[in-house]
């Protein structure tokens, strides 16, 4: 008898387990993990002057125009520098969605300039949790402004200055992003004997993003002491990123003119005080253009 | 008490047969379609989950966000960002039943016309959905195609003034998964 009534149980309960699983269909699939790379970590490629560690996608052409005006503090009379401007316009393109290579021209110092960037550590969770990004950034510009001197002996070398700069950042949430930028700027001549070809600095970048289109950008760069001259000051630059479709405007105040390297890290002369004589307005607007599709069908 | 032990078996049996007519798929294509006179977007996601029970015609769908492709890498960016948010809501989901699900027979090649409804979820937000679909049986394999379309504003996703002219308020989705029987 006791055996009996056992087996109706018995199969009562194989058949309830055998319904509940009809309740989720999907979990007879299983999870199957994924790498899910981290992405968006700032608006676009720079921060405001610095790199960021995002690179240009593959196949798009990112073309930027930028412009840093006289101080503010010339006030009204040069409608707080917008009077004067220096302009910086390039082009980036991304050749794979890790290495994104770029040329510009500056109209300070009539600079050209050109710059390799490789990420090699992309930020991810799921299957390959990686806690950072990471890009190696190389970039060269070359003086072309008349000699100073055309007198003496000039060589061609002395136009020329080299940047590299590792690029550490992390996404920490949707909204908040920083990286770290130990840079080496190697300038072939110097004015004085007492300024270092090689100047070793730390930069760091921020956003902080407010809404889905709208972040503020922060940006430092720690120059190691006695390296440059008297009155070479750290570049500070704070500012607004609007991203609207395909444009990213990018509108800040930064105590450096320069939108390059070697400039903005080693020869920041502008001041931040209460007069503004060193602080300048200044934008960067990014347009991008997709050369090649990417093939999805 | 011997036969009820056989007659339980057999019942245990028949079960494990239903079960048997379970299909499924890893690897369906869903795709998306926004068009307007300015910009036509679309999404494709091609690793999808699908299981579909012929013993009581209940379907099921889920998919990444961040498996869709663009052309556009700057879409697939804003795709994520500003509109799936898919670190908020990674997965989108279908969970519904194919109401005439007794006309397919999985023995014999052809094509049935059937009509799901059930429950999809998008952007953390679940509504009603229903369609026709067409099933194609080949060889045992089940062929899953149907057409239809949403309303973005339905899932509460934000389409900014600025860009309104860009991005269809009513999207179409296109499925097309091939179901292998799960065994």
């Amino acid at each position: 008898m006791r055996k009996f009534s056992l087996i109706p149980i018995l199969f009562f309960i194989l058949v309830s387990v055998s319904y509940a699983q009809e309740d989720d269909l999907l979990s007879l699939l299983g999870e199957e993990e994924t790498i899910d790379y981290t992405n968006a970590s700032f608006k676009t490629n720079r921060v405001i002057n610095l790199h960021s560690l995002e690179s240009t996608a593959a196949g798009v052409l990112d073309f930027k125009i930028n412009h840093r005006f006289a101080p503010l503090g010339n006030g009204f009379y040069d409608l707080f520098g917008l009077d004067g401007a220096n302009v910086r316009f390039g082009f980036d393109y991304g050749l794979s969605n890790v290495i994104t290579v770029g040329v510009g021209r500056s109209s300070f110092e009539k600079t050209y300039d050109g710059y390799v960037k490789y990420k090699f550590l992309r930020q991810s969770t799921g299957k390959r949790n990686m806690p950072l990004s990471a890009a190696l950034l190389v970039t060269s510009a070359i003086n072309t402004l008349k000699w100073e001197n055309p007198d003496r002996e000039n060589f061609f070398s002395s136009r020329l200055a080299y940047t590299t700069q590792l690029i550490l950042g992390r996404k920490f949430n949707e909204s908040f992003s920083l990286q770290l930028s130990p840079t080496m700027v190697h300038r072939n001549l110097v004015k004085t004997n007492i300024e270092e070809n090689d100047v070793y600095a730390l930069g760091v970048g921020t956003r902080v993003k407010l809404s889905k289109r709208v972040a503020i950008n922060g940006e430092y760069i720690y120059l190691l002491p006695d390296q440059v001259a008297a009155g070479i000051e750290n570049c500070l630059s704070v500012g607004l990123d609007i991203e609207t479709g395909g444009h990213v405007f990018q509108l800040h105040f930064s105590n450096s003119r320069s939108m390059i390297e070697k400039g903005f890290v080693a020869e920041t002369t502008g001041k931040w005080d209460t007069s503004f004589d060193g602080v300048h307005f200044g934008f960067n607007i990014s347009r991008v253009f997709t050369i090649k599709r990417k093939k999805i069908d | 008490m011997y036969k009820l032990v056989i007659g339980a078996f057999m019942l245990l049996l028949s079960i494990q047969s239903v079960s048997a007519q379970k299909h499924f798929t890893k690897t369906g294509h869903i795709s998306f379609y926004s068009d307007t006179p300015l910009e036509k977007i679309e999404g494709h996601n091609k690793s999808s989950n699908c299981v579909l029970d012929l013993a009581t015609g209940k379907l099921e769908f889920a998919t990444l966000v961040k498996g869709f492709q663009f052309e556009k890498a700057l879409m697939q960016e804003h795709f994520n960002e500003n509109y799936m948010e898919s670190d908020k809501f990674p997965k989108a989901t279908f969970k519904g039943q194919i109401d005439n699900y007794t006309k397919i027979d999985v023995t014999k090649n052809g094509k049935t016309n059937v009509k799901v409804s059930g429950d999809l979820t998008i952007h953390g937000v679940t509504k009603k959905v229903s369609t026709d679909a067409i099933i194609t049986v080949s060889n045992g394999k089940i062929d899953a195609d149907a057409t239809f379309s949403i309303l973005v504003a339905d899932y509460g996703i934000d389409i900014p003034a600025l860009v309104k002219d860009q991005i269809a308020k009513s999207v179409k989705i296109k499925i097309d998964a091939t179901l292998e029987p799960l065994k």
